[in-house]
Parts: C-alpha cells; structure tokens; sequence
C-alpha cells in the first residue's frame, strides 16, 4: 500500500482535463499497490476549492485546496514550493503530473527541490519494486524509450491524452492549506493569460483536429478548416509550420516537432504534404484522414483513409455529410 | 552582459533510426548529429542579445563525449565567443545529472542569463534548464517564445495550450528558448574560419547520480500502411461510412 501524490492543474477558476488524466493515473498506481490514498493540491484564485469533488470523481482521497487572491493565473515558484512542500510531508510513492505547458514547467522545478530524478512525458507507467517504469516517445515520437527511474517520490509528467480516466466515485476529504511561498514574493511572475484562436477547444482535449497545410492556399481559406472543425462539433483546429511561419495562423496551433503533439482519436489533414516534422506531432492519431491533390504527398503513407484531389471541392462536401452525420438519421 | 547557452548533440531527426545491438541505444551506423533545434535557436537568441545590448559574451556550453566539441565549433562558427565542454563518455538519460554538472560549471560564472533550448530533440526530457536553475538559485522561465531584456529586467512568452501568458522576472536567469524567438543562422565562411581559433575548454563533468535510466528503446509499433479511398468529393460518402462503420469516430 503506498500513497500518491497528483497535481490538478486548472486555468481560469476551471479544472484541465489533465488534472483528471493526473489523479487517475495516481488513483491506477494507489490501487496496484494494494490500495493506498491518493492526495490531489488544487491550487487557484479563492472559489477554486469548488472543483475539488471533481478531483474524486477520478479518484482522489484527499484534496488540499490552496487558494489566494494571487495565485489566479500561474505562479511557477510558489506552485513549485507548495507542491514540494506538500510531497515532504506525506511518504508518496509517486508524484503524477501533465506534461502540459504548465506541468512540464512546474515538475521539473518540484523533483529538484526535492533532490530527486523525474521522468517526463510517459504514455503508460508501471510501478515495479523500487523504481517506475515508463513509456516516453523520443526522438520526434520516432523511437519510444522505456525508462527506470528510481528515488522517491518517483515524479512523472503524463502525456496528455494517454491515461485513461477513471471513474472512481469517491467523495474526497477536503483540506485547505496556505501557500508555501508568499505570491507576492516570487521572482517570476505570470503578468497575464491571453486566449488565442477561434476554436473553443484546445488542441490538447479535443477528440478530433482538424488541421490545414500550404494545400489552402491563403489564410482566409482556413474558414473551410474551421467549418469543417465546427461540423465535427468536438474539434479544434491545428496547422503545419510553413502556415504559422507564414503567419496564416497562430503559432501555437503548429502540430509537429517544434510545436504541439497531438493524439486525437481523428486527426484530418487538409492540404498538408505530411514533411516528417509535421508527421512527428500527430503520427500517434487514432485514426488519420488526409485530403490533397497529390497522391504522392508522404501524407498518404500514413492516412487511414486518404482521398485525392481538390481540397476546395471536397472539404465544402466532407463538412456537410459530417454536419448530417452528426445530427442523426 | 554575458550569456551562457547550454546546447547537445542529437541525432539528425530526419533519417530512418535502427536499434542497436544491446537494445539501449540507437544503431550508430549512418548517423548524423547535429546541435539539437531549440539549443540552435538558443544560440542565436544570445547572439542576438549581445548584439542589440551592446558588449558581451557569449559562451556555449556542453555535456559529452570528444564529438561534442564538433557541436560545440558549430555554434561558434555562428558567432559565440568561447566554449566549455564538460567531457564526459556519454551523456545521461537523467536531466538532474547533466543540470548537477552544469550548474557546478555555471554557478560562479557570472553569467546575465543562462539559455537553453526548451528540451534536446532526442531524450525529450524538458527537464534540464529548470533544473540546472533551481541549483543555481536563479528564477526561470521556460519554453519562451518572446524574449525581451530591458534594465536588468526581462519579460518573456509562453504558448500553453490554446493561450500564451506573460512573463516578468529578473536578471540574472535561466531562461528556456521554444520555437518563435529566433531561427538559427547558418554559419559563414568567416565564421567557420574564426570558430577554429576560438577557445574551447575541456572540464571533466561533475555529473549527479543518474535515478533516471534508459531500460530499453524500441521502434514504435507500425501504423497499417496507408490506403487512398477515392479521388474527389465523390469519394465522401465512402469517408463518412468508413468513419462511422470501420474506425467509429464519427
């Protein structure tokens, strides 16, 4: 029996989904241990502490909720105090993180306080003896290696979108704690959040992306991508590096090695080539739909399904039998 | 104001890997290495810097084998003033045990700011720069996709998902580079040139013990080879079946 530790991430007073794949996965690895508590931190702006049955629905036994009027958006040192500070005071086997944009800044920052080695980014763990064991796509996704990582607690961030959710049921215990580091101490400080891009939802959580490529033409042809994104009804819109570098789209929706990796359950690609590094941010998809004028575009190598031809005729169609698909017979 | 960038060696992404014999390793025969992409771009950012700010250094940093000084000339050749090579027979998996030898290194440097690429392109750890900074007592922002330094200040960048935030903090840092601040520049004959006289020290690496190993490494599993289901709209009717009746997405 061995406790675990999960970090809840949330954004503007709303839990991410991360923070169920994290407390899931702490709620996995208590139960193969025979059963130990799993002990969520929440961390937000006063009111957070409201999401924190949320938290045990997925598993969690115990949530420590730490809120301030200066902890609203991020706050990397008094996160990371905070979560260290917690991980002191409790024997946890492990400690389950997202490799989000937030989590892979705050893990790292957590194990060193602690004086101990993480592994980053695992697609599946299995705790064995006295160490983890875990799966971490490498390479641009083109190797997958199998780590150990020994000392405790094991700190891991979780690819998101890997850990399935679980469905515990539990009505957790509720505690609230202070911050192990004054905000208005820290060094580095979060000015502000800005949303950015049209889709609600983020290219992370969303079961399809729908992406566009050079095959558009121009920027204001990605209102097609968009429509075609708005028919699925659970899409977000993503982009290849030669769009973004052109400006045509937000650079934080590029998919590929030096952008965003994706593994929805339906990734379809518009008027994209498929170069190898924008293959490495979406290679893992479920399932691939790719739609361009050339058959010998490398896309096809790897697309499920593939049609060729205009993408100008084909997507108005492929957005209207979607729309009809979803509304039902 | 004097800068030190943190850079590796990696594989050249684009070429087919092989698993080498052992099963930890990559197969090492065609291999080509090169600086891994975001240290590239954390090069070019201290450059950059130095050259807008005025006087300073820029001095590149590196954990490895004898090969890494090949790496390390690169970004010489692109303009950085002198470089370290921490030598060491391999470099390990474990981003606490590369951030012990650089923060032993780099702590009584006194560098202004310390750069790395957000996370080498092999091991894909993301871990060293936040690391390295902890141990060093410096504040840190990482995966920066904007960077401006104003008056011993800096304000930076971040992409999350589907937002960016703010960031302000103060010198001297550590600081994390992402796609955005700055692409690379190729190195000029007169660069390649001048990098062969500039100064490259050699250290033994003060590595931390590695808790963070590699058991195995395997090619992922194959995807079903791809397969064209029809030309134009005509053929999506037979997409929408397959998505519904065959992969159940729809």
């Amino acid at each position: 029996m061995a406790d675990m530790f999960a970090f809840a991430e949330s954004r503007g007073g709303a839990l991410r989904k991360v923070a169920l794949e994290a407390v899931s996965a702490a709620r996995r690895a208590a139960d193969a241990t025979g059963g130990g508590e799993v002990h969520a931190l929440l961390i937000g702006a006063p009111g957070i502490g409201g999401k924190a049955e949320t938290l045990g629905r997925a598993g969690a036994d115990l949530v420590t909720v730490v809120e301030h009027t200066g902890l609203a958006r991020y706050s990397p040192e008094v996160f990371a105090a905070t979560a260290a500070d917690r991980l002191r005071g409790g024997a946890y086997r492990a400690a389950f993180f997202a490799a989000s944009a937030e989590g892979r800044d705050l893990a790292p920052r957590v194990a060193v306080s602690l004086g101990v080695s993480m592994a980053s980014d695992l697609t599946d763990f299995a705790l064995e003896g006295d160490a983890l064991v875990g799966q971490h796509p490498t390479h641009i996704g083109k190797i997958i290696t199998t780590v150990r990582l020994t000392g405790r607690p094991a700190v891991v961030t979780l690819r998101p979108g890997a850990v399935a959710l679980a469905e515990a049921g539990r009505t957790p215990r509720v505690e609230q704690a202070v911050p192990a580091l004054d905000p208005a101490a820290a060094r580095v400080v979060v000015t502000s959040v800005g949303a950015k891009g049209d889709s609600q939802l983020d290219l992370a959580d969303a079961p399809v992306v729908v992406a566009g490529g050079r095959g558009l033409r121009e920027a204001a042809n990605f209102a097609l991508v968009e429509a075609l994104a708005a028919a699925f009804g659970n899409a977000a819109v993503g982009a290849t590096r030669a769009v973004t570098d052109d400006g045509w789209r937000d650079p934080s929706t590029q998919i590929g090695q030096t952008g965003r990796i994706v593994s929805p359950d339906l990734y379809v690609a518009v008027g994209i080539s498929g170069a190898i590094q924008h293959l490495a941010g979406m290679r893992t998809s479920k399932t691939i739909v790719a739609i361009n004028k050339d058959k010998d575009a490398p896309i096809f190598k790897l697309a499920d399904y593939g049609i060729v031809g205009d993408l100008f005729e084909i997507i108005p169609r492929l957005t209207d039998e979607v729309r009809k698909a979803r509304a039902g017979p | 104001m004097k800068i030190a960038v943190c850079i590796k060696r990696v594989p050249d992404m684009d070429l087919r890997f092989a698993i080498g014999a052992g099963g930890k390793a990559l197969d090492p025969a065609g291999l080509k290495f090169d600086i891994a992409d975001f240290d590239g771009y954390a090069v070019e950012a201290g450059l950059r810097l130095v050259e807008q700010q005025g006087p300073g250094e820029v001095v590149v940093v590196s954990v490895g084998p004898v090969a890494t000084q090949e790496t390390l000339r690169k970004a010489l050749s692109m303009g950085a003033d002198r470089a370290i090579q921490l030598a060491a027979d391999e470099v390990p998996f474990d981003g606490m045990s590369i951030a012990t030898a650089l923060a032993a290194e780099l702590k009584d440097g006194g560098y202004d700011l310390v750069l790395f690429g957000r996370m080498a392109t092999d091991s894909a750890n993301q871990t060293v720069g936040p690391m390295t900074a902890h141990l060093m007592g410096l504040p840190c922002v990482t995966a920066v996709s904007k960077l401006d330094l104003a008056a011993g200040r800096g304000t930076a960048e971040r992409q999350l998902e589907g937002a960016s935030e703010s960031v302000e903090f103060p010198l001297p840092a550590v600081v994390t580079i992402d796609e955005g601040v700055a692409r690379a520049r190729l190195p000029s004959l007169k660069g390649i040139m001048a990098a062969k006289k500039k100064p490259l020290e050699v250290k033994p690496a003060q590595l931390g013990e590695a808790r963070l190993t590699v058991q195995s490494i395997a090619l992922p599993p194959d995807r079903p080879p791809g397969r064209i289901i029809g030309e134009g709209p005509d053929a999506v009717p037979e997409l929408i079946r397959l998505l519904q009746t065959e992969a159940k997405v729809l």
